[in-house]
């Protein structure tokens, strides 16, 4: 059981009330009786400390404090509540070993609401505008270092480029593949569906053979990217800037754009159509594989089907789309590595915009491009 | 070593040096000079900018206005990508190692000589760098160990190895022996000064450590009201009437070094005579 601090109040001659506190006055136990001791109304003559029992810094403010509002004297005090009591006061604290604090910045008025939405609204815009600048910048220092590995071909890090491209893309095999897998599974499925009511399964093929060429392969394999590798460049870049690492290496006169960002943009340019098209292969596998069930289409009769109705510049669309889709998840994940400073809560805040810029852009290139590409005459 | 003659031109030449965060001025009209073969220290203040002016000194902060010049060239404002002359001249050890994570420790070594002289074959490379592990006070086993795997100790040791690489003129330390023990930071100090005295380079050496000044800094800038206003020896300074370096030096810290430096003045005054005898 955990004792709790106390007190009674008792009544004195002209009105006034004495408190009597007991039990521990420590900050475990003061918690329930602070309010109310604030309730008291009545004029407190004195504060009675006899019954006390446990005494730290927490109960000799509450009694400093109960003391200097109300007037109050304090009585009864062991003599290490009094010296506590005394500390809390100030009057043992060395002036001397107070540490001069700066004066503070001019508090700004508080602005009124309609003057708030405004500063908001142009801190908003003064952010946004700073953005774009350092966007700008950063895409032309990647162009430089771009121009500087074409003159010099020999500095380009080609183990660099071979290292990201495993990463990103052999190691990504397997989930993009299953991911993929299941799409398929899922349109052809839905699609059997509904175009049974027409009594137009048949149409099926076409439905998963076209989506997943167009569009779903790519923009899934891209959203697996940004979620994948997108996230780990701006980490990765991250944690490198808080630790020195992008400073020493500027010391040393290696490039971090060279360095870090070229292989890492590179291995996205590269591996973001082979991604595309081998995630659209298995997800018309998965709708191949069931169709077999529900549509009673044997697995290569499916296959054979797709050879007929999916066109060409099908695969075109998707295998065009892919490396700027790979291009807008590298340039995210690096752009927001490289803008990190300070804490380490800023790589996982850039890491976090890194990817819902990328999936968001994707998407919007996406909705454009399907647009374009049945304008085009690609439909 | 292909090291000009040690001519009477400094190593570091600062003039009206400003630099500024926003509306937060650092520096203004800041001046110094670091001649060369010295170990200067520097110290001022928390926030006083000691490490911006490291940064701005080896070009990764952008000053406001003003000169710099090392050893000899201008840290021009957009650096030709071509022209890494200057920084292969010196090194950097930074305040937390600053190694590349993914390396090991000799691989960190070689970075440096790859990037300037990748005419010289991968054996010599290894070679090189591991004997500036050995240089640095590391034992050989370290040189095929990650950073992570190392104490902060050995890390600094291995990013001064690396700052060390390429036999620099200029040596930029930013607080060495912050974070080591007394011991650590005893033999670290020894370190920069015998690597000093054998390689003859100029250091730059950004510390807190009063017993670091006593022990091994020819001379100490201090640095406060955003720009250095003394430069000199310790009895120099001390013979300045400015309150806070008179705060620095005499307080019980401050005595407490001197004292630890006199009785060390004295053991080694100890130890030459009985190797004279």
């Amino acid at each position: 059981m955990r004792e709790w601090a106390d007190f009674t109040t008792e009544t004195g001659k002209d009105g006034g009330i004495s408190i009597a506190l007991s039990g521990p006055l420590c900050v475990s136990s003061v918690g329930r009786i602070d309010e109310r001791l604030r309730a008291i109304e009545e004029q407190v003559e004195a504060i009675d400390l006899t019954q006390v029992g446990g005494f730290d810094t927490v109960g000799a403010w509450l009694v400093t404090r109960l003391a200097e509002e109300r007037g109050a004297k304090i009585t009864g005090g062991s003599e290490e509540a009094m010296r506590l009591i005394a500390a809390v006061r100030g009057e043992h604290i060395d002036e001397d070993l107070l540490e001069t604090v700066d004066t503070p910045v001019e508090a700004e008025g508080e602005p009124g609401a309609l003057a708030n939405i405004a500063q908001r609204f142009g801190a908003f815009v003064i952010a946004y505008v700073d953005g774009v600048v350092r966007l700008t910048a950063f895409l032309g220092a990647l162009l430089i270092a771009f121009g500087a590995l074409i003159r010099h071909p020999s500095r380009f890090r080609r183990n660099a480029l071979v290292r990201q491209i495993e990463l990103s893309g052999v190691n990504a095999l397997p989930i993009v593949g299953l991911m993929s897998f299941l799409i398929g599974i899922v349109i052809a499925q839905q699609g059997a569906v509904q175009l049974r009511q027409f009594g137009a399964e048949i149409y099926t093929v076409n439905l998963t053979g076209r989506l997943s060429m167009r569009e779903l392969g790519i923009l899934m394999t891209a959203i697996m990217f940004a979620g994948r590798s997108g996230s780990s460049f701006a980490a990765q870049i991250g944690t490198m800037k808080l630790t020195e690492e992008i400073d020493a290496m500027r010391t040393i006169g290696v490039s971090p754009m060279e360095a870090l960002v070229v292989p890492r943009v590179l291995a996205a340019l590269l591996i973001m159509p082979l991604l595309g098209f081998y995630a659209a292969v298995l997800s018309i596998i998965g709708g191949a594989f069931v169709s077999m069930f529900s549509l009673d289409i044997p697995f290569f009769s499916f296959l054979n089907r797709i050879q007929e109705v999916v066109p060409m510049h099908d695969i075109w669309v998707g295998l065009i789309k892919a490396p700027l889709f790979g291009l807008i998840v590298a340039l995210a994940g690096c752009y927001q590595g490289m803008q990190v400073e300070g804490n380490s809560e800023e790589v996982g805040l850039r890491t976090t915009v890194a990817v819902v810029q990328a999936i968001f852009a994707v998407i919007v290139l996406d909705a454009f491009f399907a647009v374009f590409f049945t304008e085009v005459g690609w439909g | 070593m292909n090291r000009p003659e040690q001519s009477a031109e400094p190593a570091v030449v600062i003039e009206g040096l400003k630099n500024a965060f926003g509306s937060h001025v650092v520096h203004e009209d800041l001046n110094l000079v670091v001649q060369r073969g010295e170990i200067l220290g520097v110290v001022g203040g928390s926030g006083t900018g000691k490490s911006v002016l490291l940064r701005a000194i080896i070009g990764l902060q952008q000053p406001e206005a003003g000169h710099i010049e090392v050893l000899g060239d201008q840290v021009a404002e957009e650096r030709d990508p071509d022209d890494v002359d200057v920084r292969s001249r010196w090194g950097v050890l930074f305040q937390g190692g600053a190694l590349f994570s993914t390396l090991t420790v000799a691989e960190n070594v070689e970075v440096p000589l790859r990037e300037f002289h990748p005419e010289i074959g991968d054996e010599l490379r290894r070679e090189i760098a591991l004997y500036k592990i050995k240089l640095a006070g590391l034992p050989e086993d370290a040189a095929d160990k990650f950073p992570s795997e190392l104490s902060g100790g050995m890390r600094k040791r291995a990013g001064l190895a690396r700052a060390l690489a390429l036999d620099p003129e200029l040596l930029f330390l930013d607080e060495p022996t912050a974070g080591l023990d007394p011991i650590g930071a005893a033999a670290f100090d020894e370190l920069t000064r015998e690597l000093q005295d054998t390689l003859g380079h100029t250091v730059f050496l950004i510390t807190h450590d009063l017993d670091t000044l006593y022990e091994i800094c020819d001379r100490v800038a201090v640095l406060a009201d955003k720009r250095v206003i003394a430069v000199g020896t310790i009895p120099e300074l001390l013979a300045l009437d400015h309150p806070w370096i008179q705060e620095y030096f005499n307080g019980p810290r401050g005595r407490a070094a001197q004292a630890a430096q006199r009785r060390s003045k004295a053991k080694g005054m100890d130890k030459i005579r009985k190797a004279g005898a």
